[in-house]
């Protein structure tokens, strides 16, 4: 798996694409792999304040719940819709369509204590 | 070579709704000796229905065809070794049906007069005091459905006596390797609950206990023995240390059928407990209940237990609802009365001794499959087992077959898989626990099985995967049951029927 | 069996326990008995209990013929000794009778989901009262004080350690149903749940719509209760509630002195992810037949622990059974001449006493004594082999000369009859007399 130059990744596994103040959120193909065939997807309202490292949300397989933790810190604005008919999306697409949530950063700053794609695909190891 | 099974015919069936046509009834209803009421004159015309849309309308022998045909594709104790571990899966024997339908039993309203349940009474204290006499402890309160209402019950009661010391506390403290129930139960009763990491032998770690117990701590939830098989050896200094803090020690009585007559909690410091009468004491688990979940504990503990309470007056039993300390009801009644009546019954036929046999029975099965199975798999915690022992797919999975896998296999070969990935702290577990009503030779067509599906995951690990073969329900979608949740019948609905 | 895992005795299984742990004497417990001596002690205890008796009690455990059918499916081996129908192979036909028993739930509540059981209708209520205050964020739950004084209690004990204030609120004093004024005075914007019984505990069938409009107003839901099942078959389905909780023990579940029985919960399926509970849901098989499995397990304990919706470990499998045997016995029709048997009944012996409400009623309702004290009308009945009505004063002071009675399908005439004998004023009995 090669992980897009433009995104930037956390440990938990989300990642980021910031375009002006607001990033776009979601979660690693190193992550899906590791939920297997994802059931349920748990998003907050717009207009919801996140923490960066806090809970935003979650997923689920159907044996197992993971928590989503927020990559950056800022309000909700908008939550991918299509994921609570079709969360198989997030098996099949996790970096593009099926993104989950937008933020509008509070401190873009936070940005620069994130993985790039080269360290976070050091950090998950050789995957196929 | 599969020994226990050979392949059978089960019938078709479809749903009561599709069988249904207008008119067709199975009942019979005495003649009306009064006059009719005009319903909607009665209750208002808006209070009243009109038909139940798609209800069933079958005949009586359509009714005991359809019921009978689904019980067929339903494995049970009563076609075999069902070695569910935690959840001792033994005989349940059919006396204790028979006697728990009894008129003056099964027809007990529980507001009739005292004077006229003093039959009921005497079967709830008969089987306290058995049960007190079992675990070591000195009170008990029957009131508990099952077993994690019996963990609610019991950390309730730690509450309420932590309170009237002055602090009820913040956390419990839960081993990684216990029941999901625990850390449900703690939150449900107000508590933070706090991971209590076992050491390398898989069970408590006292270093760790004394370093976390601290005055937020309420109590520490033990199972004893705990999930995966293995007697707590340092229990008596683990209550110490709560002890010395102001904390209690809950045990969590699923897998009680390893001590009794051999140990009592109540000897070994637990200040409070459950049992599950439909483990332990026989009664049929039906398919997922009922169970019975009564809370035993301590002298200190006893003002604190449900109301009402049975108190003996004047040569007979009554209900004491004057009880000022009591958490209050945790349900309506007085129990799982019927499940209580069974498992008296198991306990008057084993007697003192037979409890014990059953007891050692049970540990030397679980040593004898260890014995045949530990060659063929993974034995993380090589600690001496009690009732049940746990391997893991360490071995199987390197050629990518998995717990789950072996479990599906196992069906192909006449028998009920073990518990599957449970306990957390062991990888890819499979948790196997026979029981005591299982004869040697049903034991041995087990670790054949077993022994059999481990070389079948060397030679042909794709057949193993996709197993089971012979069922006439293959692999199961839950991913689409998860994703798509169809939870009732609904005539528009597009439908598959169930074969055709 | 011993050699094979190379021990010399049993006990040296045991060995390496800590000689404190371990009892030192054979446990003090009459020796085992035989089968026969089983059947015989249990015949004594169940001699020692009324039978032979008529009973009017009611008051949430109802007298209702159980079918034989009932007890010829639910004692087969393969319902009565399975477990949990984790292994969907070769568990179809648990898994195949709660989807029933589902649907029929949803049928008669017009909810569109029904989970597979719970403990009884008791512990049904707060574990419905935790499931608002997770859909609505808000803590408080106001229960009228005509639901089960039993349930209320329970519902008590759960809520006390939650943060979640439980209050009541009043019915009218004549006609036994809803004070909607006081609900409406004592709704706030912290109440996540109004919860309401129907019939309620005097037997009163409420007006589900109006409480429904007056709760949804504040932002509140509504959790409606039933302890008499049977009233389904003629009453409006509760389909205004947000979340119906119940009984089934009419459902062919045998009085048994207060259990086991059977609770459900359902819901709306905007509320699924909040319910608490084992589900069980339709899928294929990987050779696309029709197949059931439990499913949406990621609510509940052994996955989501703490943050679990409950901590309800399974269902009442076998009960739930008994329930789904009997409304496929009874079925649409005969569900509604059973629900129409009892309604006659009981407003037959109303008819010949003096109701304490004038609200409406199916099985049960309470009568005034006539100034003779409830305890002597019960002991006089007690010597014609009749077990009286409930006297009400224990839970509602208020409510002194009262007696809650029931009559169902099972209840004879002249039994009926007698009762009404029992109750006239002491004069008038002294005249039949002579």
């Amino acid at each position: 798996m090669t992980y897009p130059e433009e995104l930037r990744y956390t440990k938990e596994h989300e990642w980021v694409l910031a375009e002006g103040d607001v990033g776009t959120v979601g979660i690693t193909w190193h992550a899906q792999k590791e939920l297997g065939d994802i059931v349920y997807v748990d998003l907050p309202k717009p207009g919801t304040r996140v923490e960066q490292g806090k809970s935003l949300g979650s997923v689920e397989s159907v044996k197992a719940v993971s928590d989503i933790y927020s990559p950056v810190s800022g309000e909700v604005i908008e939550t991918n819709e299509t994921l609570s008919q079709s969360p198989e999306k997030l098996n099949e697409d996790p970096h593009g369509a099926a993104w989950l949530v937008k933020i509008r950063m509070s401190a873009p700053d936070e940005m620069k204590g994130l993985l790039a794609a080269a360290a976070y695909q050091t950090y998950v190891g050789a995957e196929t | 070579m599969i020994k226990k099974v050979r392949s059978h015919i089960t019938q078709n069936e479809s749903l009561l709704f599709e069988k249904s046509s207008p008119g067709k009834t199975g009942y019979q209803l005495p003649a009306l000796d009064v006059p009719a009421v005009d319903s909607q004159a009665a209750l208002g015309a808006h209070n009243v229905r009109n038909e139940i849309e798609h209800f069933p309308e079958v005949s009586e022998v359509e009714v005991i065809r359809h019921f009978t045909r689904l019980s067929t594709w339903n494995y049970a104790i009563d076609l075999g070794l069902y070695p569910l571990g935690s959840c001792t899966m033994k005989y349940n024997p059919r006396v204790n049906e028979l006697v728990a339908r009894l008129e003056g039993l099964a027809w007990a309203h529980p507001y009739q007069p005292e004077s006229l349940s003093q039959g009921s009474m005497e079967i709830m204290a008969r089987l306290e005091s058995a049960l007190l006499e079992i675990t070591g402890m000195d009170a008990i309160t029957l009131q508990p459905a099952a077993g994690a209402h019996g963990e609610l019950t019991g950390i309730l009661l730690v509450r309420a006596l932590l309170e009237k010391r002055g602090n009820p506390r913040k956390k419990i403290l839960i081993p990684d390797s216990a029941h999901g129930t625990n850390p449900a139960t703690a939150a449900i009763a107000g508590y933070a609950v706090e991971n209590l990491r076992s050491n390398a032998r898989g069970t408590v770690d006292l270093a760790e206990l004394e370093r976390m117990v601290d005055k937020d701590v309420a109590a520490l939830m033990v199972t004893n023995p705990n999930t995966i098989g293995v007697f707590e050896e340092k229990i008596t200094r683990a209550a110490e240390i709560l002890h010395k803090k102001g904390a209690l020690l809950y045990m969590d009585g699923a897998n009680m059928n390893a001590l009794v007559g051999v140990a009592r909690p109540g000897d070994f410091g637990v200040d409070v407990m459950h049992l599950n009468l439909h483990k332990t004491f026989s009664t049929p688990h039906g398919g997922g209940g009922p169970g019975g979940g009564p809370v035993a504990v301590k002298k200190i503990l006893e003002p604190f237990l449900p109301v009402p309470r049975l108190k003996r007056t004047r040569n007979k039993w009554t209900f004491d609802y004057k009880r000022p300390r009591s958490i209050g009801r945790v349900r309506a009644f007085y129990g799982n009365f019927g499940v209580i009546v069974r498992a008296l019954a198991y306990i008057l036929a084993h007697g003192g001794d037979g409890l014990r046999n059953a007891t050692v029975d049970a540990v030397m099965n679980a040593n004898y499959l260890r014995k045949k199975l530990e060659p063929y798999y993974d034995l993380p915690y090589t600690a001496p087992n009690m009732h049940e022992v746990v391997f893991s797919d360490d071995r199987q999975a390197k050629l990518g077959v998995r717990t789950g896998d072996i479990a599906k296999r196992l069906i192909d070969y006449g028998f009920h898989p073990y518990t599957v990935s449970f306990p957390l702290i062991v990888h890819g577990a499979l948790m196997i626990e026979p029981t005591e009503t299982e004869s040697k030779d049903e034991l041995d067509l087990f670790a054949d099985a077993m022994i059999s599906i481990a070389q079948e995951v060397e030679t042909d690990p794709e057949m193993v995967r996709k197993a089971p073969h012979n069922t006439r329900t293959s692999r199961v979608d839950e991913v689409t049951a998860a994703r798509r949740p169809v939870l009732r019948w609904t005539p528009e609905q597009p439908r598959t029927k169930t074969a055709d | 069996m011993l050699d094979a895992c190379g021990l010399e005795s049993a006990e040296a299984l045991f060995r390496h326990l800590p000689g404190e742990v371990r009892i030192k004497r054979p446990l003090a417990l009459d020796p085992g008995i035989s089968e026969y001596d089983i059947v015989d002690y249990f015949r004594a205890r169940a001699a020692e209990n009324a039978t032979g008796y008529a009973s009017f009690l009611g008051a949430g455990v109802y007298a209702h013929y159980r079918p034989v059918m009932v007890d010829t499916v639910v004692l087969r081996g393969e319902f009565l000794t399975s477990y949990t129908p984790y292994q969907a192979e070769i568990s179809q036909g648990t898994l195949t009778t709660i989807f029933e028993f589902q649907t029929m739930i949803c049928q008669l509540t017009g909810m569109d989901v029904a989970n597979a059981s719970m403990y009884d209708g008791s512990t049904a209520v707060p574990e419905a009262a935790m499931m608002a205050v997770r859909v609505t964020g808000r803590d408080r739950v106001l229960v009228a004080r005509t639901v089960h004084p039993e349930y209320r209690e329970v519902l008590r004990t759960y809520a006390l350690h939650q943060g979640m204030p439980v209050d009541d609120f009043e019915y009218q004093s004549d006609s036994g149903s809803l004070d909607l004024e006081d609900l409406d005075r004592k709704l706030d914007d912290h109440t996540a749940a109004v919860i309401v019984q129907t019939p309620n505990f005097f037997g009163v069938v409420e007006n589900i719509r109006s409480v429904a409009e007056i709760a949804h107003r504040r932002g509140a839901l509504l959790i409606v209760i039933f302890t008499e099942a049977v009233a389904l078959g003629l009453l409006a389905p509760p389909a205004d509630a947000d979340i119906v909780a119940g009984e089934l023990q009419s459902f062919a579940i045998s009085p048994s002195y207060g259990g086991p029985y059977a609770g459900v919960i359902a819901t709306k399926e905007k509320f699924i992810r909040q319910m608490p509970g084992r589900l069980v849901g339709e899928t294929r098989d990987s050779r696309g037949n029709r197949a059931f499995c439990l499913t949406l397990a990621t609510r509940e304990q052994h996955i989501r622990r703490e943050k679990a919706t409950s901590n309800i470990c399974t269902n009442q499998a076998l009960i739930a059974l008994m329930a789904t045997v009997f409304m496929s016995v009874y079925g649409k029709q005969g569900l509604r001449e059973l629900a129409e048997q009892n309604l006659a009944k009981a407003h037959y012996l109303s008819g010949k006493l003096k109701p304490r409400f004038t609200g409406p009623f199916f099985n049960e309702f309470a009568a005034v004594t006539n100034g003779r004290s409830p305890n002597d009308i019960n002991q006089a009945l007690l010597k014609k082999k009749i077990v009286g009505g409930l006297p009400l004063a224990g839970w509602y002071p208020e409510l002194e000369n009262s007696v809650l009675l029931c009559a169902t399908e099972m209840t004879r005439r002249e039994r009926m009859d007698e009762v009404a004998q029992a109750f006239s004023p002491v004069r008038e009995q002294e005249q039949v007399q002579v």
